[in-house]
């Protein structure tokens, strides 16, 4: 039998193509006649709309059409985004319309979209469109977008409020007063985007003959653009087909719905003719959904020994000017917050605030950071102030291994009370610490501060939902020339599905990877499926994939034992070949397709059905909870504020791994995404809500030399939730990274006593508190 | 009236002469005249450097030239850098073998950035490996992959030599 | 974010470049395109006409003239990195050079469109300002020459006219020996500095400082001379709290603010950063070794 391929640190099957420049991502399609679309976009961030002339951009070279709200189809013109995830705590579920003609809510939200036979052309006519606005105040930051007289984020509210809700468990009130020590503090994250290297793209083509509509999407989800434009445009489910090509990077913004995905379909179809519409860098820092701002007033009570009894607060969350998906981020952030840690009492007053910035939806992290954030840096005040090592608090107050399964007390985002299914929470910290040198560590701070030198380091632990339901199907199937290929619902954006799945399908058939094909992302080679999002695909495809190749396994063994007259338990398959166990008798699976084709005239071997394939879609009975542990040590030089990231390690917990190699890119890329929230990532706006860093030249990812290695050592606790025991990986990174960074920017400057509550924290603001320090 | 010349541009070794319009970026006329859409396109501002091609034998960002500019220059892209259709380049092959990718859109710029860079420098440190990647953005690996892949690529280029 | 319609001109002399200039009323001159371009694909440039001087051959020349060395407007960034010349003779520029973007943008950007553009915090332009060069522009039927403590009009604005172009900038030479640091710092690796500092001394034997030139870019509208801090210098055996007291000079500096960067950190940084250069390069004049001035 061939080496075993499940676990193994496999290289990557998707990789060859993209070396070679042979990838196909949306816009490298070149359709016959297709034309290019550019959108006119709000300049304003708050503005009524007096009136549109598209006369000059109509007659501007190469222009096929120009559609403002009031050229589309009656039934679309007051359409808006279908409303995902209702919640009833949601009391103003603003949605954005597919063009806007009356009062525009944020800068970037589109008004017309002109259409040419260059994007060149199409850009140069979208500057004709005039449009006479009146231009309103905008509401900025989500605070004070909540206090009286503060402007409207849409002129028909009477306030800023789009939800609200308490979650909780326990008596906080009694806990408070019984505690040793209580600490408040306020506590602020800051809007950061996914930023995909490669932008949102879309490309239609309506085909009159077969009366079907193809749309190439650079999306995480194409069956939930299936089914939006289904439900927005009416249109039968049986005539659209979407497809997710290669995506170059999701991250979150990637998944939701946008209204450029349905115009330009709705445009494709009118024109008759294939329509392209590429987002450039300024429409996707304008106009593609961001995630993180929050304020939080927490506060914490201990006892003696630093044991946990609450914690409570309240959060104003950010949610942009629409909410396409309702309060998933501050909802999962208020979830998050308990952590690995026996939390005997929580409450949270959650407030969401509409503000006149473009919409927030889940960005890697998912609500998770903020949430993490605000905990830990809790435990670090409750440390510091009990005097007790900070990792030593954390280790006095994690869950015990025993007791797993462990429940919350709290009701997660799938509805279902939030029970942590397993994880080893201790030995987690305890091998962060190890790999970091923990112990080492005051040692190497002496040394270096004898030296002149500032260093320090900041641990934070974190619990993540993942392997989010209701399913993510598979079709298996062995093809009659004994390839096997894989059908898969959710894209690819990076993550490796191709080798993935095929690791979990190959050793059940005795094959390598090569010999496997896996199609993903198209919602016309499978029936069902959800998308790329909240780290699920490995849980919910890679068991659909064992599921469904256990049951091919089974189907070729029956029609071989036929095949050779032998007994099925007397057989088993290797290198891709049904044999006879103990003999020389043997017939390779591509004779075995063959013969479930059918032969007219013939019954198939066995009585079985046709084909060697089968489907299955896995469902979770709820999520399963990867766990981590950062350590993280830096230098700070406290006369400019630069912060050198010396060493970061990271235990993490996702469960049986399918590709070591895998996860630990996911770690590691989700890593250098935490440190741009900690560090250099920052989307500033003027007091109206206009954006003012709209550029990468202002807005900073971080680059390779500011990324670190990072140290990535694996805890596998298998979940019991799904066959393979596999946990989400895609998002453990970012989540604790800036509050292990900010703690150790914290702990190297102790000399100075700063206290740092907020993220990202710049060069001058270091300075700043080294200076009131001093 | 739209202001158009024809030009000739050699291009992983073939020449692709046509008629364009004089403001068309260099990185437009490789993807979507000449179809060759390895090259990609992140910021269209000089930035992300997913757009670095090899111009007469030096890397630069091709969304901030102007085709015209390129008129009877050389230029090599990602398709170019692959021995063969079956064979990988070495550097190539130590980025499959060390994670240098995922999404795999930074890629070209990352590849066709070391290729000059190796050249210059054959045995470098890594400190220099992530200088010289630094006008390169790459949102899904945090760089590690790639740093690896590069230093590696070093010791195979050096072996092979 | 495509560039806007205009009429592209591609002249092969210096002489038609500047006719073209002066006959033209809304044109952009594209060098090196690498802060032109961006301008162009987001439009906030609109010229009804591009003068692409990259095809003229004669202007890209790095040329020893003994007490200076002259290099041509068109001379590439990536020369400047490469060429002995400027590492021997100018050991300043090497050493910010390495800061000018990264190896693609300096493959194009050329010396004479870095000086054009005038951005504040610009390499180029600040060791230009420290040297004390001289920039000659062309226009239609004339030529002139500007002194660098002329050359800055304002925020990104050169002293020359819209109908003139840079042709070459003359950059003396110090004595052999000297002492020379450009420090700066930037928020990552190859982004434009917030703040610069570039010094160059001249020490005599015995440690005495002859001639002193401090340069600070990125605090006021243009890179700046802080002459106040190279009087303090002149006649001064060099150490640590001698330096210290210099560089606090620099916050005095009448300092830009920004959403970026307030004016106090810009003053700040520059003192720092003026700190650590002054002690740099008086090592390097002294011994070769060098003084740790955190
Ligand atoms: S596309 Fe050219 S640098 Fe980003
Ligand atoms: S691999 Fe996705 S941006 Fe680098």
């Amino acid at each position: 039998m061939g080496a075993k391929m499940f676990g193994a640190r496999v290289p990557r099957l998707e990789d060859p193509r993209l070396l070679t420049g042979r990838g196909s991502y949306t816009d490298d399609f070149h359709l016959p006649g297709m034309l290019e679309a550019a959108f006119v976009r709000s300049p304003h961030s708050h503005a009524k709309i007096n009136g549109i002339d598209t006369s000059a951009a109509l007659a501007h070279d190469g222009v096929v059409a120009v559609y403002t709200s009031a050229d589309l189809p009656e039934y679309l013109r007051d359409k808006t985004v279908p409303f995902q995830v209702p919640n009833p705590a949601i009391s103003q579920p603003f949605q954005q319309r597919l063009l806007e003609g009356r009062e525009v809510c944020f800068a970037g939200e589109p008004i017309a979209l002109v259409v040419a036979d260059t994007r060149y052309n199409a850009e140069d006519a979208a500057t004709l469109v005039e449009i006479d606005y009146d231009i309103l105040p905008g509401a900025a930051d989500c605070k004070s977008a909540l206090e009286d007289g503060a402007p409207m984020c849409h002129s028909t509210s009477s306030n800023n409020e789009g939800a609200k809700y308490i979650v909780g468990y326990g008596d906080v009130e009694k806990a408070f007063a019984e505690a040793h020590l209580k600490h408040r503090e306020e506590y602020w994250i800051h809007r950061g985007g996914g930023f995909a290297i490669e932008n949102r793209a879309v490309v239609a083509e309506y085909d009159e003959i077969d009366d079907m509509l193809t749309i190439w999407s650079a999306t995480q989800s194409p069956f939930l653009v299936k089914q939006n434009v289904v439900d927005m445009l009416g249109w039968e489910s049986d005539k659209v087909r979407v497809i997710a090509p290669d995506v170059g990077g999701g991250f979150g913004p990637k998944t939701v719905y946008y209204v450029e995905e349905a115009l330009i379909p709705v445009i494709a179809k009118d024109l008759g003719r294939p329509v392209k519409w590429i987002e450039d860098r300024r429409e996707n820092f304008l106009a593609t959904n961001m995630e993180r701002d929050q304020y939080w007033e927490m506060e914490i009570a201990v006892d003696a020994d630093g044991k946990l009894l609450g914690v409570r607060g309240k959060m104003i969350h950010d949610t942009g000017a629409y909410m396409p998906w309702g309060i998933i981020s501050p909802y999962i952030s208020a979830t998050t917050l308990p952590g690995p840690y026996v939390l005997p009492t929580y409450e949270l007053e959650t407030r969401v605030a509409l503000t006149n910035k473009v919409a927030v939806t889940p960005v890697r992290g998912a609500g998770r950071p903020q949430a993490v954030f605000a905990m830990e840096r809790l435990m670090d005040r409750a440390a510091d102030k009990l005097g007790l090592d900070r990792a030593e608090i954390r280790r006095r107050n994690l869950i015990p291994t025993e007791e797993m399964p462990y429940a919350l007390g709290l009701i997660f985002r799938d509805g279902k009370p939030m029970t942590y299914d397993s994880g080893d929470y201790p030995k987690c910290q305890a091998e962060a610490l190890r790999i970091a040198d923990y112990d080492g560590f005051r040692a190497r701070q002496e040394t270096a501060r004898a030296e002149g030198r500032h260093i320090g380091i900041g641990v934070a632990n974190y619990v993540e939902g993942t392997g989010l339901g209701p399913f993510e199907g598979a079709t298996v199937r062995i093809q009659p020339s004994g390839r096997i290929c894989i059908y898969t619902g959710g894209g690819d954006s990076g993550q490796g599905h191709w080798t993935t799945l095929a690791q979990v399908c190959a050793d059940k058939f005795g094959v390598g990877v090569e010999d496997i094909d896996v199609q993903k992302g198209d919602t016309g080679k499978i029936a069902s499926g959800v998308g790329t999002f909240a780290s699920r695909i490995a849980v919910n495809a890679g068991s659909s994939v064992h599921l469904a190749s256990n049951e091919v396994r089974e189907k070729a063994i029956k029609v071989a034992a036929h095949m050779l007259e032998a007994a099925e338990e007397d057989m088993d398959i290797e290198d891709g070949r049904v044999f006879v166990k103990g003999s020389d008798l043997s017939v390779p699976l591509s004779d075995v397709a063959r013969a479930v084709q059918g032969m007219p005239g013939f019954s198939l071997p066995g009585g079985v059905e046709p084909g060697l394939e089968a489907t299955h879609y896995f469902s979770p009975s709820q999520s399963s909870y990867c766990n981590g542990t950062a350590v993280v040590e830096v230098e700070v030089d406290p006369d400019t504020g630069y912060v050198d990231i010396l060493n970061y390690s990271m235990a993490h917990d996702s469960g049986t791994l399918i590709n070591p190699f895998v996860v630990d890119g996911q770690v590691q890329g989700a890593v250098a995404q935490g440190v741009g929230n900690a560090l250099l990532e920052w989307m500033i706006y003027d007091d109206n809500a206009n954006p003012v860093s709209a550029t990468f030249a202002e807005y900073l990812l971080p680059s390779a030399p500011e990324t670190p290695n990072v140290d990535v050592t694996h805890v596998e606790s298998p979940t019991p939730i799904n066959p393979l025991g596999v946990k989400g990986a895609g998002e453990g990174g970012t989540i604790p990274a800036a509050a292990a960074i900010i703690a150790a920017i914290e702990d190297a400057l102790s000399p100075w006593d700063v206290q740092i509550s907020g993220a990202p924290l710049t060069p001058s603001m270091i300075v700043q508190k080294v200076h009131s320090g001093r | 009236m739209s202001d158009r010349r024809t030009i000739s541009v050699t291009i992983n070794g073939e020449t692709f002469e046509r008629e364009v319009e004089t403001r068309l970026t260099l990185s437009d006329f490789i993807r979507h005249e000449c179809l060759l859409t390895g090259t990609h396109v992140g910021c269209e501002h000089g930035v992300c450097g997913a757009c670095t091609i090899l111009l007469n034998g030096q890397t630069a960002r091709s969304c901030l030239m102007l085709a015209v500019q390129a008129d009877g220059q050389e230029i090599r892209t990602v398709e170019g850098i692959a021995p063969n259709d079956q064979e990988l380049h070495p550097l190539q092959q130590a980025f499959q073998d060390n994670h240098g990718l995922q999404c795999g859109y930074c890629t070209p710029g990352m590849l066709t950035t070391l290729l000059e860079f190796l050249e210059e420098n054959p045995d470098p440190t890594e400190r220099e490996v992530r200088e010289a990647i630094s006008g390169n953005l790459c949102r899904c690996t945090g760089y590690q992959g790639i740093v690896a892949a590069a230093l590696d690529a070093a010791k195979r280029l050096q072996a092979g030599a | 974010m495509k560039p806007p319609p205009f009429t592209y001109h591609d002249p092969r002399s210096v002489d038609d470049a500047v006719a073209l200039l002066s006959e033209k009323d809304n044109a952009k001159l594209l060098a090196g395109g690498q802060s032109l371009m961006p301008m162009l694909n987001m439009r906030f440039v609109l010229p009804d006409d591009v003068i692409d001087i990259n095809r003229i051959e004669d202007l890209s020349y790095i040329r020893d003239d003994g007490d200076a060395l002259v290099f041509g407007g068109m001379v590439r960034q990536r020369d400047i990195e490469f060429s002995g010349l400027v590492s021997q003779k100018i050991p300043l520029m090497k050493e910010a050079i390495l800061n000018v973007g990264h190896r693609q943008t300096r493959t194009r950007g050329t010396y004479g469109g870095s000086m054009s553009h005038l951005d504040p915090s610009a390499e180029l332009p600040t060791v230009s300002m420290a040297q004390d060069a001289i920039v000659s522009v062309r226009k239609k039927g004339g030529e002139r020459d500007i002194a660098m403590a002329d050359f800055p009009m304002g925020y990104m604005t050169p002293s020359f006219d819209l109908d003139e172009m840079v042709t070459e900038i003359r950059v003396p030479i110090w004595p052999e020996g000297h002492g020379y640091a450009f420090v700066e710092f930037a928020r990552r690796h190859g982004d434009y500095a917030i703040t610069s500092s570039a010094v160059l001394l001249d020490v005599a034997d015995g440690g005495k400082i002859t001639k002193a030139s401090i340069t600070v870019g990125g605090v006021g509208p243009s890179p700046l001379r802080v002459t106040a801090a190279e009087e303090g210098l002149a006649g001064e055996t060099g150490s640590a709290d001698l330096f210290t007291e210099i560089a606090e000079k620099c916050r005095e500096i009448d300092a830009m603010e920004d959403v970026y960067a307030p004016a106090w950190y810009r003053q700040h940084l520059a003192a720092v950063l003026t700190r650590r250069a002054l002690a740099k390069a008086y090592s390097r004049a002294v011994n070769g070794t060098e003084m740790n001035l955190r």
